[in-house]
């Protein structure tokens, strides 16, 4: 079927329906645009007979007038979600050869509604990273390459769901999930020039997701468009009796909340936002963006933040302290990489200096630090006091707007190998993200215009908690007014 | 044991009654220990882990049967696989509210998990999840009953619920370790004394206490045995007055018998180690129960970094009033409840009271036995009879060939001159041994009194025919005398004469 990697999810799931192209037909197409995307690295392992057994039953569904959702519809995984009888390495050496014998309360949602797995989509070592440069599996590529003189020039896809943007992006899948702690989908998404939608803390369940920074952590989709990304958050969001911060409220459906218009809803621009050194283009499309919802019936208003400044170093204190916690369990004793040592201690000592990367390592040794006696009440506690601040920021917000507009990232994607020796410079990538983490809020990319380098450009729109329906109809209206058509240098199909 | 702390209780009476020691501070002056430049006191602080009795653990659904093979209780939460998360266990909060308010303790309705952290290979996620810096249940206190008779009362700190650890098993292997996950993740509640102990025997009283306690709310079982209920012992000495000296604690003591033991000879070193003129390190020292020792495992150099943070994976326990409510309307009577009861309604002795409760099992029973007759004769038949002949035998009272109703109808045997208290032990021999009831051994037997005064009298007679020297005796004023014609006449009638009726016959005959 001609134009057939052209389609987003919801014309893929109409043409399906209609019997135009089969499930089958749909996860050969895939398997086949997966494999030439080998060049992008975005996947770590292809499972192609799992697709075509999950597209049988699909077509079996649909044959008999049934069907989730997302049915037939073949989507990447990152590789942070355990699936079932799959490797899921969470792009790291420790989880050397670990297959799981249960599947992720959102992967089996997904596959639930009729969803078809191509593979594990690469990522930063236990998404930790934002240029997907850390995966013990390899750098991904960005499909997206420079104009002009530098167009030979590798470009990151950002991260930690490198892998899934990619895919996604290439055409290799029709989306993808990601995991979302300060940027994650977000930022990906924005480099990527697809759509990234990380949902309200307690809206996905995280049972099965290996776990970075718990009190961050969110699964979200990423897609080709907004439409796209609210047929497949409905698949994904739901309380889970497994997972003590899942939320208990009902799944409303996210794509009837689509409708346009944005009169009597009221966007704020926060000023804390316009950060130093802010390239001219970022914020001329900030400006844009605004004059789009403005032209569409909101009305945009500027609004401060005061204690956005503090989001970043906050983040950095509480989500490694939280990770050095959660990857206490990788010592090598149960499952995973094991390297021995003459003791106990050594291979303990063995086993992680080898699993871990220098990223990881790195941030286990800031999050050890903060808790420990004598630094916690000035580390960890004074952040979680600010976190509080920055909640209240945002609470104080919404007394008078809907939702709010900044840009996604401080700069389109950059060089591989660019920032690797300055952590601090990679962390900045989060500047904008990070507040939205802290705060648990929705928030969406979506690809709004091409920098002078011809790379996309996102902007970020950040919702009350569990209004993910207005950040995705806001989120359209941008999507409509950018009209974003620009294509990657390399497609896979 | 009893007749141990009987004694001490009435050579203690004995020198308040001569005025030598005030009645006050009786208990704490026999407490002291005596050193060799003086007298030194013991200050003790326990924290003893119970198992509560939950089916599944803290924060899995794994079931938590003590004895089952190694690793078959194990959930992917207990072995900490990627991206398992906790979900707290209702029945393990019941347990710690129900225990907190049998201890009179406040009831935090705020409360907040947190992790800390450590390595080790029986500690599957590098964290327990604890309770730190807002525990579920607050300030206490338990009455406890002393080997003397008297009460005293120790402050509870705390309680708070944590994860156990699996086991590590050392001696499998010549080099490695083997781990058994079936204890991890068990729901523990850490419960924290105040120092206020000032005895190895008041912190064993402390520990039977906290045990009847918990088996009377059914919150723990108590079997230290089994490791269901451990205690960790905070050890120091001063001298009297001083303020507290530099403590010891001592790791996971199992006995009772050990616990006396451990802080017996942890007080000894200690006091030793100062009167040498040294200086006491605080450390963490275990038990060795062979040696009956304790030898040092960390100094606090070596003590961990537990890096304790609130638990991101669970939201802080918020209780409603009305859950804690409906727990305190759960609660049964309670030790001290009862034992003021018993001392009121049955006019027992306060140390027999606290013997008859400690478990609620045993004050049942007595209930049953005492109903509707002499309740000091049942208390005695109970403690004395019963109970010697099921310790001499390695009987529990729920195994007790004897039950309540059958030693009542013993009693009423006595009660209505059927047979006499001497023959009733006689009688009672032989229903530990088969288990028959009194009647039908006294029918079997023929050991029915005899209370026919005619032929009372005819013995009677003739042996005081056959005496006339002790007649004389008797005439002549020695009263005493009488006691042998009764053992005369008891021993013609096999003991069944009724005592009374012998007494008043011979008199007569000896009078006429």
């Amino acid at each position: 079927m001609a134009g057939l990697y052209d389609l987003s999810l919801a014309d893929t799931r109409a043409a399906l329906i209609k019997g135009e192209v089969s499930p089958t037909e749909l996860a050969e197409a895939y398997i086949k645009a997966v494999e030439a995307a080998r060049p992008l690295n975005a996947f770590i392992t292809e499972t192609p007979e799992i697709a075509l057994d999950m597209a049988k039953a699909s077509e079996a569904r649909l044959g008999r007038g049934e069907g989730g959702p997302m049915e037939g519809i073949p989507i990447g995984v990152k590789d942070l979600f355990c699936t079932k009888g799959v490797l899921s390495t969470a792009g790291s050496h420790i989880l050397d050869g670990f297959v799981p014998t249960y599947e992720s309360t959102v992967t089996a949602k997904l596959f639930g509604a009729g969803a078809v797995m191509l593979g594990k989509c690469n990522m930063d070592e236990l998404a930790m990273g934002s240029a997907n440069m850390t995966s013990y599996y390899g750098p991904v590529e960005n499909p997206w390459r420079p104009v002009g003189a530098a167009s030979n020039k590798k470009l990151v896809p950002g991260g930690s769901s490198g892998g899934s943007a990619a895919a996604v992006a290439a055409h290799a899948a029709l989306a993808a999930t990601g995991t979302d702690t300060g940027g994650s989908i977000r930022q990906p998404a924005a480099f990527a020039g697809i759509v990234g939608l990380k949902p309200t803390y307690g809206r996905c369940s995280r049972w099965g997701i290996v776990a970075f920074a718990s009190s961050l952590d969110q699964a979200g989709p990423m897609t080709r468009t907004v439409r796209d990304a609210a047929i497949m958050l409905g698949a994904m969001a739901g309380h889970d009796p497994k997972d003590s911060t899942s939320v208990d409220r009902p799944v409303p459906d996210y794509e009837a909340a689509l409708r346009g218009d944005l009169r009597n809803l009221k966007i704020g621009v926060p000023k804390e936002y316009r950060v130093d050194g802010m390239p001219a283009e970022i914020d001329a499309l900030w400006r844009q963006g605004a004059e789009w919802l403005r032209t569409a019936g909101a009305q945009v208003v500027d609004i401060s933040l005061p204690h956005t400044k503090y989001a970043l170093p906050t983040y950095y204190i509480v989500a490694p302290a939280e990770a050095s916690s959660n990857l206490a369990r990788y010592d090598g004793v149960r499952y995973g990489l094991r390297v021995e040592g003459a003791t106990l201690q050594e291979m303990y000592e063995n086993t992680r200096a080898e699993g871990f990367g220098a990223e990881v390592r790195r941030r286990i040794m800031i999050g050890t630090y903060v808790l420990s006696a004598g630094y916690y009440d000035a580390y960890y506690l004074k952040a979680q006091k600010v976190r509080s601040r920055i909640a209240e920021d945002f609470h104080k917000a919404w007394e008078s707007v809907d939702a709010i507009l900044t840009p996604t990232a401080p700069s389109a994607a950059f060089a591989q190998g660019e920032k690797m020796d300055d952590p601090i410079a990679m962390y900045l990538n989060d500047v904008f993200t990070v507040p939205a983490s802290l705060a648990g809020l929705p928030a969406i990319s979506v690809p709004a215009g091409l920098s002078k380098d011809g790379l996309p450009l996102g902007l970020h729109l950040i919702g009350r908690p569990f209004d993910e329906e207005t950040v995705l109809h806001v989120g359209q209206v941008l999507e409509a007014a950018a009209n974003f058509s620009a294509r990657p240098a390399f497609l896979a199909g | 044991m009893r007749s141990l702390g009987l004694r001490r209780a009435l050579i203690l009476r004995q020198a308040q009654d001569e005025g030598v020691i005030e009645a006050n501070s009786v208990s704490e002056m026999a407490k002291l220990l005596k050193g060799r430049t003086g007298d030194w006191e013991l200050v003790i602080g326990l924290e003893v882990h119970a198992q509560a009795t939950t089916r599944s653990k803290l924060f899995s659904g794994a079931a938590t049967d003590f004895g089952a093979e190694p690793n078959t209780q194990v959930s992917l939460v207990d072995a900490a696989m990627p991206g398992m998360l906790p979900v707290l266990n209702e029945a393990s909060v019941r347990q710690a509210v129900l225990t907190g308010l049998a201890l009179n303790a406040r009831i935090n309705r705020h409360s907040v998990f947190a992790r800390k952290n450590y390595f080790y290979p029986d500690l599957p996620s590098g964290y327990q999840i604890s309770q730190y810096e807002a525990p579920i249940v607050g300030e206490g206190e338990i009455e406890l009953d002393l080997p003397d008779g008297e009460t005293k009362t120790v402050g509870i700190e705390r309680l708070h619920l944590e994860q156990d650890a699996g086991k590590s098993l050392h001696d499998q292997h010549p080099s490695q370790s083997y781990i058994d996950l079936n204890r991890a993740g068990v729901t523990l509640m850490e419960i924290v004394s105040k120092p206020d102990m000032r005895s190895a025997d008041e912190a064993a009283a402390y520990v039977e206490k906290l045990r009847s306690i918990l088996r009377y709310i059914g919150s723990c079982d108590g079997n230290m045995q089994e490791g269901s209920m451990r205690a960790d012992a905070n050890v120091s000495v001063r001298r009297p007055g001083d303020p507290l000296g530099t403590r010891c604690e001592i790791k996971n003591v199992n006995s009772i018998k050990f616990l006396k033991q451990a802080i017996e000879y942890e007080a000894a070193r200690q006091i030793e180690i100062i009167e040498d003129g040294g200086t006491i390190d605080q450390e963490t020292r275990l038990f060795d129960a062979g040696k009956g020792e304790t030898r040092p495992m960390r100094s606090k150099e070596d003590a961990h970094d537990y890096r304790y943070f609130p638990d991101p994976d669970l939201l802080p326990l918020d209780l409603d009033q009305g859950f804690v409510d409906a727990l305190k309307a759960t609660l049964p009577e309670l030790p001290d409840q009862k034992k003021a009861r018993f001392i009121a309604d049955y006019g027992l002795s306060a140390y027999d009271a606290s013997v008859l409760v400690a478990e609620r099992e045993t004050a049942e029973f007595f209930e049953t036995v005492a109903k509707g007759r002499d309740a000091k004769l049942a208390a005695n038949w109970v403690m004395s009879e019963l109970f010697g002949r099921l310790n001499k035998a390695g009987i529990a009272l729920a195994d007790s060939p004897v039950t309540p109703q059958a030693l009542g109808g013993l009693i009423d045997l006595i009660a209505d001159d059927t047979i006499s208290g001497r023959i009733a032990k006689d009688v009672f021999d032989e229903m530990v041994e088969t288990g028959k009831d009194a009647a039908a051994i006294v029918e079997a037997k023929g050991l029915k009194q005899i209370t026919d005064t005619g032929a009372i009298e005819g013995v009677v007679a003739r042996i005081v025919a056959a005496s006339p020297d002790n007649v004389a005796q008797y005439k002549g004023g020695n009263a005493k005398v009488i006691g042998w014609f009764v053992g005369q006449v008891m021993k013609e009638t096999q003991g069944k004469a009724n005592p009374k009726l012998v007494n008043e016959l011979l008199r007569k005959k000896l009078e006429e």
